[in-house]
């Protein structure tokens, strides 16, 4: 033990009781307090702190669920009946609940395109990412093995179909898939281990979640010019003005879940799923949730199992590596003329791909899922290392006050408008 | 010498005290992962017989057994001879009409398409059967023609045939 370490003095001698003994005041207070902030960050920077309050929600929306819920296929969906119409405000914790599940993902998934379209992926935050897609996977998981528990008709035949898809491994998969299940097909032995895992998976998810926040808060948050901070004057503490940014962003968000929940609850939920699950028939159309949907497009757009499942975790898994495809030095792609087209191209693939996903697939939907899969894998492995290596990246700004010098002066240009944003105000008001 | 011979003595006592902790926590992994599998409740899931006397000629029946669907179909001449003409060697699963069945009349097959095991449609006589007549599996598009053999679409197999026994004419015992 450091007997000379030096221990924060606070006023209140409560506070250094604490401190003496445990420096958790010391560390919230560099952590989320002084920490700071690139002060260019715009709202797309919120979408980390909103997505942890909805993961805090789903956690506790969840445990108030699981206290009404009987996890056995004679009794998982009159219980969750039983919860929509009996139990005092069960409606609102599950309309919460299924509608904070699709809200999450919207969210995680604007947070994945901020850090795409402003390279922060790259050096030196490449572990945060894959921590990142990590927490990505094990959502994907839990949402999976939460949808099970309703034992509605979706519930049943999306597990069937999920699980089956450990079959197409060769040698080991059928196997592997009878462990999974406990059974030869999803019964009771299922839903109660998808019960059991649905629940400590978020608490997973939530550790994993302390280690991406604390690696970003290594060497900082990245900014929309993707450049670092290089004097005290290019950056605001967190605290107060990323906490009330983050404040303002949250209510927002507030607002559209709350419609959600309270005007159209089941706006994205699947009818199929208020049927009781039914062994021996399959709806005609077994949809994903939308979220999962891309996903599914280019699963059912291989005409050859093995080689469909090998693409559709693939499509996950390559972007652990997406920090070392991409060659360009420059992280955001507004300095990146070529790049970002097709950037934006991706995004608009990928929710064509959920489209489509959405949909039968024959015709022209599975030829757009065919032509969305060859541009996802594309732009992986041909666009992303071939335009960093041919792109001259446009002029960046010397430092992040530089970006706003230039939009003080019109004349000068270079910013993207020559409207002053409130960090700059604050700026001028030194 | 001895320093060496020290040596030596250390490393076998570190390797031995490795392996002998690697092996003990595979052990106590072990229930756990194997707890995981069917219990023998699930595995004794036993057989089922089948009254088939009123099923009439082209009809076919779905049955439950070990929590899947069964189908049962008397097939008509037609489909009989459809499923016979067609060469083994062509099929992506190749297995002749008569390694499926134990009478010609009487198909027997487990109702899950191989794919990514969906229940295809074809039992009732509304449904869509498919480009082969035989079953059409509306999750992933596979086409099973009048044996239960995958001939378009993403399934790798044909549909699976259980083991079953004639008990007598009316009778079948499935498992």
């Amino acid at each position: 033990m450091d007997k000379n370490r030096k221990v924060h003095q606070f006023k209140n001698p409560v506070l250094n009781w604490i401190e003496f003994r445990l420096p958790i005041i010391s560390y919230f207070k560099k952590e989320y307090g002084d920490y700071p902030m690139p002060k260019n960050c715009n709202y797309f920077w919120s979408f980390g702190a909103l997505a942890t309050i909805t993961l805090v929600t789903m956690i506790v929306s969840g445990i108030f669920l699981a206290m009404n819920y009987t996890p056995h296929t004679d009794m998982a969906f009159d219980s969750v009946e039983r919860i929509m119409r009996d139990v005092n405000y069960g409606w609102l914790m599950r309309y919460i609940h299924s509608n904070g599940a699709a809200f999450f993902f919207i969210i995680v998934y604007i947070h994945i395109v901020r850090a795409m379209y402003f390279g922060s992926y790259k050096y030196p935050r490449e572990l945060n990412w894959i921590l990142g897609v990590f927490i990505f996977l094990l959502m994907m998981a839990t949402s999976f093995l939460g949808y099970t528990l309703p034992w509605g008709q979706m519930s049943y035949w999306g597990a069937t179909v999920i699980t089956n898809l450990f079959s197409a491994i060769p040698f080991i998969g059928e196997g592997l898939k009878t462990w999974l299940l406990g059974d030869y097909n999803v019964g009771n032995a299922t839903l109660n281990r998808f019960f059991a895992l649905h629940y400590v998976l978020p608490f997973v998810i939530f550790g994993v979640v302390g280690l991406h926040v604390a690696a970003v808060h290594v060497h900082g948050s990245n900014n929309p010019d993707g450049i670092d901070i290089k004097t005290n004057n290019d950056s605001v503490n967190f605290f107060p003005y990323m906490l009330i940014k983050d404040t303002v962003a949250m209510c927002a968000f507030g607002v559209a879940i709350s419609a959600v929940i309270f005007f159209g609850p089941n706006l994205m939920a699947e009818v199929d799923n208020y049927i009781p699950a039914d062994p021996l028939v399959t709806p005609a159309h077994i949809v994903p949730n939308w979220y999962l949907a891309p996903f599914y497009a280019i699963l059912r757009a291989v005409p050859d199992k093995l080689g469909g499942v090998l693409l559709m975790f693939g499509a996950i898994v390559i972007l652990f590596v997406l920090p070392w495809l991409d060659r360009s030095k420059v992280r955001s792609c507004n300095y990146r003329p070529i790049y970002k087209w097709f950037m934006m191209g991706f995004f608009v693939n990928f929710f064509a791909l959920g489209y489509v996903g959405m949909l039968p697939a024959e015709g022209l939907y599975l030829l757009i899922a065919r032509v969305g899969l060859l541009y996802y894998f594309g732009f992986f492995f041909i666009i992303t290392p071939f335009v960093g290596w041919i792109e001259k990246p446009s002029k960046l700004p010397l430092s992040i006050s530089d970006v706003y010098a230039k939009n003080i002066a019109p004349n000068i240009g270079g910013g993207e408008k020559g409207i002053p944003s409130p960090a700059m105000q604050k700026d001028t008001n030194l | 010498m001895a320093k060496k011979l020290k040596n030596k003595r250390r490393d076998f006592l570190q390797l031995s005290t490795v392996t002998l902790g690697a092996v003990g926590t595979a052990a106590f992994i072990w229930p756990f992962l194997k707890s995981m599998s069917p219990a023998e409740d699930t595995l004794a899931a036993g057989s089922t017989e089948v009254d088939i006397s009123a099923i009439e000629e082209g009809q076919s029946i779905t049955i439950k057994w070990r929590g899947k669907p069964v189908f049962i179909k008397k097939r008509t001449k037609d489909e009989i001879d459809a499923a016979k003409m067609v060469q083994a060697s062509e099929l992506r699963d190749p297995q002749d009409d008569s390694d499926r069945v134990q009478k010609e009349e009487w198909l027997v097959l487990v109702g899950v398409c191989t794919h990514l095991g969906c229940v295809p449609l074809g039992q009732k006589v509304s449904d869509m059967k498919g480009e082969y007549d035989g079953w059409y599996c509306p999750c992933h598009g596979s086409h099973y023609d009048t044996s239960g053999r995958i001939r378009k679409g993403p399934a790798p197999k044909n549909l699976d045939v259980p083991p079953y026994t004639f008990l007598n004419d009316n009778t079948i015992k499935i498992g």
